[in-house]
C-alpha cells in the first residue's frame, strides 16, 4: 500500500518539475533566475528521502522529511521559508493519526507563520505569503462553514490564484525583487506562484482520491 | 550555452575538488560539504566564515588563508548555501574564541546563515554575524530589503580578518567589521550578461549599445539601463552615487577596489581605475591603497563595480596588514 502522505508530496514534486522552466522564467524576470532551478533540486531530493521511510511512517514524519531535506538543499530564501513552513506543521501533526478539518487548518497556519516569522514578513510585500495567507483565510473558512476538506482546499487555490494575481499590482519591498522597487510592478512574484501550485498540486490530488485526507 | 563544464549539476562539486588540489598549501575541503576551510583549521582565534552562492570565484572560497576568512561555503550557481552547510563550516573552524558569521545582505543568505547561527548557538559555540550592505544602487528604507551586498564585502573579510589574526575578540573582530560595512560604499554596470548554467540562457538581455547602470552580482536588474557612454561619464556617474552616499572630505584617507565582473578585460578596469583616482584626487582625497581585479565577479558578465571605503587609523592598519591566501595576498 502506498503511503498517501508520500504520495501527496509526490504530486507536488511533480508539479514543480512540469513548473521548473515557468518559475525560473518568472524569477529572472524581477529575481536572479533560479527559483525553478531550486526547487526541482528540493523536491527531487524529498522524492528520494521519502522513498526511504518505512511505508507506515505517519504525517508529522513525512513532513518533518519534507523539511529538512528542503532546508538543506534548495537554497536561497526558499528553502529555508518552505522548510520552516513544513517544520512547523510537522509540529502540529506530531501523535495525530488522521487529518480532521480542525487540524488541518491549524497545520496551514502554522506553516503560513512559520514562513512570516522566518522572513519577517507579512501580506502585501509580493511575497509568497501574497498566494499562502489569503489561501490559509478562505480555508479556515470553509472549515467553519463545515464544507468538506477538498472543497475547503478547492477554495484555497482560488484565494491563492487570485493572490499572484495581486502580486503583479504590487511593489516588492521583501526579498531580491524589492532591489526594482517600482520596475517589479507588473511581474508575478516567483515564490507566491511556486505556492500556488504547491496548493493547486494538493488539490488535484485530493480530487483524484476522494475522501481521503488533505 | 557555451560553457567549459561536464554537466551543471556537476560545476559545483568539480570547481571545489580544483580548488583544494590548487591551494592544498592553504585550504582543504571539508569532506561531504560544499565548505572550504584553512588547511589548518581549526586555530585558536575567532574565525570568519562567509560564503554564498557560487558563481562569484575568487570570491568566496579564494579568501581562505592567513588574514582573511576560516571557512568558505559554496552555494549552488547564486544560491546561498543552505544551513546545515554553513554549520558545518562553524564546527570545523570554530577553535573556541567564536565564529563570526560575514554575511551578504540577500534574504536568502541572511535566512539560511542565520538557521546556521542557531544551530551552532544551539550546540554552544559563540556566533556573532554581520551582514554587508554596500551597493548604493539600491535605495536602502525601512520598505526594501535594505542595500545588497557585492564587492565591498571583501574589505569585510581583509579588515575583519587581520584583527580575527591579530588575537582581537569575537566583539572587537565584529565591532571592526561594522565599522567596515559603516564605511564601505560600492555601484556596478554591466555591460552583458551571464548565463547560470543549470539555466541555460542568459538571465537577462542587453542590446548592443546599452548598459544597465546599478547591476547586481547575480544578474539582478539595476536602477536603469541607458546608451553605452565612455568611460568617464560612467565612471563619474557612479562614483557620484557613491559619493552622495558616504561623502569624502579634503584630507579623508580612502581605499578603493575596481572589481572586475568577471568578462572585463583588466585594461578596461585599468581605465575606470585612472578615472576613480581623478575624481578622488579633485575631492582632496588621499588615496591609501588600491586594488584592481576581478575579485567579486558574476560568472562571465562584463562590467565591473567601483568601491571606496573611508579609513581611520585602525581600519587602515589592518587593511595594510599581511595576508596569504590563494586569490589575495599581501606583504
Amino acid at each position: 500500500m502506498t503511503n498517501v502522505y508520500v504520495a501527496a508530496i509526490e504530486a507536488i514534486g511533480e508539479a514543480m518539475i512540469r513548473n521548473k522552466e515557468y518559475l525560473t522564467d518568472l524569477d529572472a524576470a524581477i529575481g536572479d533566475a533560479d527559483h525553478g532551478i531550486n526547487m526541482v533540486r528540493g523536491f527531487e531530493a524529498v522524492r528520494g528521502k521519502l522513498g526511504a521511510l518505512p511505508p507506515e511512517a505517519d504525517l508529522a514524519t513525512v513532513l518533518k522529511t519534507v523539511a529538512m531535506t528542503l532546508i538543506s538543499t534548495v537554497g536561497g530564501a526558499s528553502g529555508p521559508l518552505y522548510g520552516t513552513a513544513f517544520l512547523r506543521a510537522a509540529a502540529v501533526a506530531q501523535g495525530k493519526s488522521a487529518v480532521d478539518g480542525a487540524t488541518a487548518v491549524s497545520l496551514f497556519m502554522a506553516a503560513v507563520n512559520g514562513i512570516k516569522e522566518r522572513g519577517k514578513a507579512t501580506r502585501g510585500e509580493k511575497t509568497m505569503l501574497d498566494a499562502l495567507e489569503p489561501a490559509y483565510e478562505a480555508f479556515a473558512a470553509g472549515v467553519g462553514d463545515n464544507k468538506p476538506l477538498p472543497d475547503c482546499l478547492e477554495l484555497a487555490c482560488a484565494a491563492a490564484e487570485r493572490g499572484i494575481e495581486y502580486t503583479k499590482t504590487i511593489v516588492a519591498t521583501k526579498g531580491r525583487a524589492s532591489y526594482l522597487g517600482e520596475r517589479s510592478l507588473g511581474h508575478q512574484d516567483p515564490g507566491a506562484t511556486s505556492s500556488y501550485i504547491l496548493l493547486k498540486a494538493l488539490n488535484d490530488f485530493c480530487r483524484r482520491r476522494p475522501a481521503e485526507e488533505a | 550555452m557555451k560553457k567549459i563544464i561536464n554537466s551543471p549539476e556537476q560545476v559545483v562539486e568539480e570547481m571545489l575538488q580544483g580548488v583544494a588540489l590548487a591551494h592544498p598549501q592553504y585550504v582543504k575541503r571539508l569532506e561531504g560539504f560544499n565548505v572550504l576551510v584553512r588547511a589548518g583549521a581549526p586555530s585558536p582565534k575567532v574565525a570568519l566564515v562567509s560564503g554564498g552562492g557560487s558563481g562569484h570565484e575568487p570570491t568566496h572560497g579564494g579568501f581562505v588563508g592567513k588574514g582573511m576568512l576560516d571557512g568558505a561555503v559554496a552555494g549552488a550557481v547564486f544560491t546561498s548555501p543552505t544551513p546545515d552547510q554553513v554549520f558545518e563550516a562553524v564546527k570545523a573552524v570554530n577553535g573556541g574564541k567564536g565564529v563570526l558569521l560575514v554575511i551578504k545582505n540577500y534574504t536568502g543568505d541572511v535566512l539560511n546563515f542565520e538557521m546556521a547561527g542557531e544551530m551552532a548557538a544551539a550546540e554552544g559555540i559563540e556566533v556573532e554575524k554581520v551582514v554587508v550592505d554596500d551597493d548604493v544602487a539600491v535605495e536602502n528604507s525601512t520598505w526594501t530589503t535594505g542595500r545588497r551586498g557585492i564587492a565591498g564585502t571583501l574589505f569585510v573579510h581583509k579588515i575583519a580578518g587581520a584583527k580575527a589574526e591579530a588575537g582581537g575578540s569575537l566583539a572587537e573582530v565584529k565591532r571592526v567589521a561594522e565599522k567596515v560595512i559603516a564605511n564601505v560604499r560600492s555601484m556596478g554596470m554591466a555591460l552583458s550578461p551571464c548565463t547560470v548554467p543549470a539555466a541555460g540562457k542568459p538571465s537577462f538581455t542587453l542590446a548592443e549599445d546599452e548598459v544597465e547602470i546599478g547591476m547586481g552580482i547575480h544578474g539582478e536588474p539595476g536602477t536603469h539601463r541607458e546608451a553605452l557612454r565612455p568611460a568617464d561619464e560612467i565612471v563619474a556617474h557612479l562614483m557620484d552615487k557613491i559619493l552622495a552616499d558616504n561623502p569624502v572630505a579634503a584630507g579623508d584617507e580612502v581605499a578603493v577596489m575596481v572589481n572586475g565582473l568577471g568578462g572585463t578585460p583588466l585594461m578596461e578596469l585599468y581605465v575606470v581605475n585612472r578615472k576613480v583616482a581623478e575624481i578622488l584626487g579633485a575631492k582632496g582625497a588621499a588615496i591609501a591603497k588600491t586594488y584592481v581585479g576581478n575579485l567579486m565577479t558574476s560568472l562571465e558578465m562584463a562590467g565591473f563595480s567601483i568601491t571606496v571605503l573611508k579609513l581611520d587609523r585602525e581600519i587602515k592598519e589592518l587593511l595594510l596588514a599581511p595576508a596569504d591566501t590563494p586569490a589575495f595576498v599581501q606583504f
